[in-house]
C-alpha cells in the first residue's frame, strides 16, 4: 500500500472529480453521492483527461470522444472506448484525500 | 432464401466497421459479409487530415478494429471489391467479382465520395483530395517536399488539411468561395474567429475567392483565381464536400433525397434494406427535421443503433448532433445543427485561450462551439438535449456556471428525454 496524499477534501463536492498527480501517476478522484472513487486519469482511447470530463449518474464521459467509464469499477463502456481504465483504492481521513499508486 | 440468417453491410468505412461489431455484439450469429471498395479494414477518417498528415501515425492507428478482428469474430470482411447492383426482393447482391451473395437483411453504409473540382487542370499532378488513407498518404509525401501549398475550400476538413501542413512548416493559402469560412456550418462571426486562428499562425485566407483553373504541364504549379490573381503551389489540396452515394440504394429501389432516405431506426423505404452514416437521411428529434449528419459521431452512434435495429433490438437513434475539429493547437467542439438562429452569444473572449459561442434561436439553446472549451460543448449539448429556454445573458455570463443553468432548467421540469448513459 502507498497512500499518497492527493487533496482537501473539501476540494471535491458531490459529482465532482479533480485531477490530481500521484507517484508519478496522472489519477482522477472522484465523489458520487457523498463517497470517493479513483481511476486513471487519462482516457484508454486517446490522450485526454478524464478530469475535464462529464458525469452523468455513475459514468464519467471522456472530453475527447465521449467514451464512456464505469467510475467504481474502470468499465470502459463500449466504442471507442475498449479498454478499462485502472481504478485505485482512495480514502478520506482527517479532511484529507489520500490515493494508494503502486510504486512504479 | 439463406441457409442461415445473413446480414450484408455494403461500405467498409467507420459505419459498417461499427455496425458488424454492433450485431455480434446484439447477439446475432448468423453470416455477417462486410464489403468494401478500399483495400484497407473499416477505419476512421479524422486522423487523415490531422496526424496521419503530420506524419505523427501509422494507417493501422485509425482503424476501427485490428484487421484480425473480423476474422476472430466470424465476419467476413471482403475488400478491394465493389457491389454493382442489389436486388431486394431475390435477397442479393451482385459483387464486381461478379459473384453473388444472398442475404435476409442489407445495410448501406456506402458513406460519399469526395466533390471533385471541375476547372481546367483539375487532373493535373499534386492535386489531392483528403478522403482516403491513400489520399492522405499521398499528400503526407507532397508536403514532406512542397515548400507552398494551396488549399481550396474553406470547410473543416480543409481547414484541418491547412493546419496540418502550417504546422509542418508549408506556406499555406485557403482560397473559399463564400465569404467566410465554415459558411455552410457556421455563422461568420464563427467563421471569422477561426479565420483570425489561421491568421494568427501565417497561414493565408482568401474568402470570396473564386477558383477557375490549376495551372501547370503534367503537374499543378498554381491555382489562378477569377479576379486574376494567381497562387503558386506545389501541391493543391481540394476540399469542396462529399457526395453521398446512394446510387446502390437508389437502383434497389430506395427512396433518395440528399442522401438514403431512413426512419429513426436506419430503415429505408424497401423492406430488409437499411442505412446508416455519411450516407443516411435521417430524422432528428432534436433538430426537428430530417438531416444527413457527416460525423464521426453519427457514423459511429447511427451505425451501432441501426445494428441493434436490424438484430430486433432497437431502440430509435437519437443524439444531439456533435463534431470536432483540430486545428493547429485548438480543439473545437460542436454540438447541435441550428438552421437559424436570433443571436450567436459569446461566453469569454474570443482571444482568450477557451471560450465558446451559443446560438439561440426563438429563446432556446440549439447551438455551442466551444474552442477549447470542452466542458461548455458538454454542458451545451445537456442543454440542447432538454430543449432548454436560456437568457442568452446568462450564456454570455462566465460567472454563471453552465452546471447550474443546467440544474436550474432540470429543476423546473422533467427532461424532455431521458437517455441511459450507457443507451
Amino acid at each position: 500500500m502507498a497512500w499518497t496524499r492527493v487533496a482537501k477534501a473539501d476540494q471535491i463536492g458531490d459529482d465532482e472529480v479533480l485531477g490530481v498527480e500521484a507517484g508519478g501517476e496522472e489519477i482522477a478522484v472522484y465523489r458520487l453521492g457523498g463517497k470517493l472513487y479513483s481511476t486513471h486519469n487519462v482516457c484508454t482511447h486517446e490522450y485526454a483527461c478524464l478530469s475535464d470530463g462529464y458525469i452523468e449518474g455513475e459514468f464519467i464521459e471522456c472530453p475527447l470522444h465521449q467514451g464512456l467509464f464505469h467510475i467504481p469499477t474502470g468499465k470502459a463502456q463500449g466504442a471507442p472506448v475498449t479498454v478499462d481504465v485502472r481504478v485505485f483504492e482512495v480514502k478520506e481521513e482527517g479532511g484529507e484525500i489520500f490515493v494508494d499508486v503502486p510504486e512504479k | 432464401m439463406t441457409s442461415q440468417p445473413t446480414y450484408v453491410v455494403i461500405g467498409a468505412g467507420q459505419a459498417g466497421g461499427r455496425a458488424v461489431e454492433a450485431m455480434r455484439a446484439a447477439g446475432f450469429a448468423g453470416r455477417i459479409v462486410l464489403v468494401g471498395e478500399e483495400s484497407y479494414p473499416p477505419y476512421e477518417r479524422p486522423p487523415l487530415s490531422k496526424k496521419l498528415l503530420t506524419g505523427g501515425v501509422e494507417p493501422r492507428s485509425a482503424y476501427v478494429n485490428p484487421a484480425a478482428y473480423y476474422g476472430d469474430h466470424g465476419i467476413e470482411l471482403v475488400t478491394g471489391v465493389a457491389a454493382q447492383a442489389v436486388d431486394a426482393k431475390a435477397g442479393r447482391v451482385r459483387l464486381s467479382t461478379g459473384a453473388d451473395i444472398a442475404f435476409d437483411k442489407c445495410l448501406f453504409t456506402t458513406g460519399g465520395r469526395v466533390r471533385r473540382l471541375k476547372v481546367p487542370g483539375a487532373e493535373l499532378a499534386q492535386v489531392f483530395y483528403v478522403r482516403t488513407i491513400d489520399d492522405s498518404l499521398g499528400l503526407r509525401a507532397a508536403l514532406a517536399t512542397a515548400r507552398r501549398i494551396v488549399v481550396i475550400g474553406g470547410g473543416y476538413l480543409g481547414l484541418e488539411a491547412a493546419a496540418s501542413a502550417r504546422t509542418l512548416g508549408v506556406d499555406v493559402t485557403v482560397v473559399e468561395c463564400q465569404k467566410s469560412l465554415l459558411d455552410r456550418v457556421a455563422a461568420p462571426e464563427i467563421g471569422r474567429v477561426v479565420e483570425d486562428l489561421h491568421v494568427s499562425r501565417g497561414t493565408r485566407i482568401l474568402c470570396a475567392a473564386e477558383v477557375v483553373g490549376i495551372e501547370g504541364s503534367g503537374k499543378a504549379t498554381g491555382v489562378r483565381l477569377k479576379d486574376g490573381t494567381a497562387l503558386p503551389a506545389d501541391a493543391v489540396v481540394v476540399s469542396i464536400g462529399i457526395v453521398p452515394n446512394v446510387e446502390l440504394a437508389q437502383g434497389a429501389g430506395c427512396a433518395v433525397d440528399n442522401g438514403i432516405v431512413v426512419d429513426e431506426y436506419g430503415a429505408t423505404s424497401v423492406p430488409g434494406l437499411y442505412a446508416a452514416g455519411d450516407v443516411a437521411n435521417h430524422p432528428n428529434r432534436y433538430l426537428g427535421r430530417r438531416v444527413r449528419l457527416e460525423s464521426w459521431q453519427n457514423a459511429q452512434n447511427q451505425a451501432i443503433a441501426v445494428a441493434k435495429a436490424m438484430c430486433g433490438a432497437g431502440v430509435p437513434h437519437a443524439e444531439v448532433p456533435w463534431f470536432w475539429s483540430d486545428q493547429y493547437d485548438v480543439n473545437i467542439q460542436l454540438a447541435g445543427v441550428p438552421d437559424r438562429w436570433d443571436a450567436v452569444v459569446f461566453r469569454g473572449a474570443p482571444q482568450a485561450d477557451g471560450f465558446s459561442a451559443f446560438y439561440v434561436t426563438d429563446g432556446r439553446l440549439t447551438g455551442v462551439t466551444g474552442f477549447n472549451a470542452p466542458a461548455d460543448v458538454r454542458f451545451g449539448r445537456k442543454l440542447i438535449e432538454v430543449d432548454a429556454a436560456v437568457a442568452a445573458t446568462d450564456l454570455g455570463n462566465p460567472e454563471i456556471k453552465l452546471k447550474d443553468l443546467l440544474r436550474a432548467v432540470q429543476a423546473a421540469a422533467p427532461p424532455r428525454a431521458a437517455l441511459s448513459p450507457a443507451g
